[in-house]
């Protein structure tokens, strides 16, 4: 039953990066050239509400759906990691055009050339796993 | 019911992320993406060879249910809910993406040039998927976070280091469109 709900979730948020186009590289190009505000209304109306529901669920000590207290993790103190990570990052996102998320949703939209996007992704990680104690952070 | 095949607006596509974000809390969990990746690592046994894929990744099983819904619902999306996948970017941007040789700006989803049927014997454009694809794995680890985890959920929490990382996201983005593009393309 649990699972389930992940999957739902999960075809829910699929479904959504597909119609938003916000798995569209032609979107996230027209992003960085600020030459539309398609993107910036998608991300500004998500973290609008967002703000609000995390104030909401703090507030009013909203628990799980299992009864748990609903936490957040604070976002570690450094400066580095989140410099130079996400400008990396960016990088990235700019070049292959997805995210995370849209590599899942366009893998299973059929453009079979993301597979290799997510497969160096998955190095990616690999690499920085074994570089991690050597990095600045 | 039209309305569903049409491209969704920015504002109904913003509340449905809000939503996801706010299901995941709900089910005890929190909204990031990447982390499913640093999840695969372990599962091909990267746990043998750095102490950072050490960790009990049946606790990110549902993490993984997510990314596999995802999956489905970009097959659902494409294939049953929209008529016409050509993404109306703004003619500014056609223009641009046209003198660069992206032939296919305005009436694509994807660019051909990047992601066509052609492209398995084209490896100028596989390795720059698979560079891209690297520096958004590499990237996301090392920033602790990618668009789900900073810019949705860590802005929502009003996390300064996530506004560092998203501020990190456009410039690096801006750099590569900017400087990179006119070089490699």
């Amino acid at each position: 039953m649990r699972s389930l709900g992940y999957l739902l979730i999960g075809i829910f948020f699929g479904i959504t990066m597909f119609k938003s186009e916000a798995a569209s590289w032609f979107r996230i190009y027209e992003m960085f050239k600020f030459d539309a505000f398609h993107m910036y209304g998608i991300i500004g109306t998500a973290v609008g509400i967002g703000v609000v529901m995390v104030w909401v669920i703090k507030r009013f000590r909203v628990r799980s759906f299992y009864g748990t207290p609903i936490t957040f993790d604070n976002k570690e103190t450094k400066i580095v990691r989140y410099a130079m990570g996400g400008l990396i990052f960016g990088l990235g996102w700019g070049l292959a055009g997805a995210c995370p998320g849209p590599i899942f949703t366009l893998a299973g939209a059929g453009y079979l050339p993301i597979l290799v996007v997510l497969a160096a992704a998955i190095l990616g990680t690999y690499a920085y796993g074994l570089l991690r104690d050597k990095l600045p952070h | 019911m039209d309305w569903i095949y049409e491209p969704w607006p920015w504002y109904v596509s913003g509340a449905a992320i809000a939503f996801v974000m706010l299901l995941l809390l709900l089910m005890g969990n929190s909204f990031g993406m990447s982390g499913n990746l640093r999840t695969f690592c372990t599962l091909c046994g990267a746990d043998r060879h750095a102490d950072f894929f050490k960790f009990d990744w049946k606790a990110q099983r549902w993490n993984l249910l997510v990314a596999l819904g995802a999956v489905i619902g970009g097959f659902l999306a494409s294939n049953y809910l929209t008529a016409d996948p050509a993404v109306a970017i703004s003619a500014n941007t056609v223009n641009e993406l046209q003198s660069l040789g992206f032939e296919s700006a305005g009436s694509a989803y994807l660019p051909e040039e990047l992601f066509g049927s052609g492209i398995w014997s084209d490896f100028k454009a596989l390795g720059l998927l698979a560079v891209g694809g690297f520096l958004v794995g590499f990237g996301a680890r090392y920033a602790g976070g990618c668009t789900s985890g900073h810019a949705i959920s860590g802005l929502s929490n009003l996390q300064w280091p996530s506004l560092l990382a998203v501020i990190g996201f456009f410039a690096g983005g801006m750099i590569m469109i900017y400087f990179l593009f006119p070089l490699i393309f």
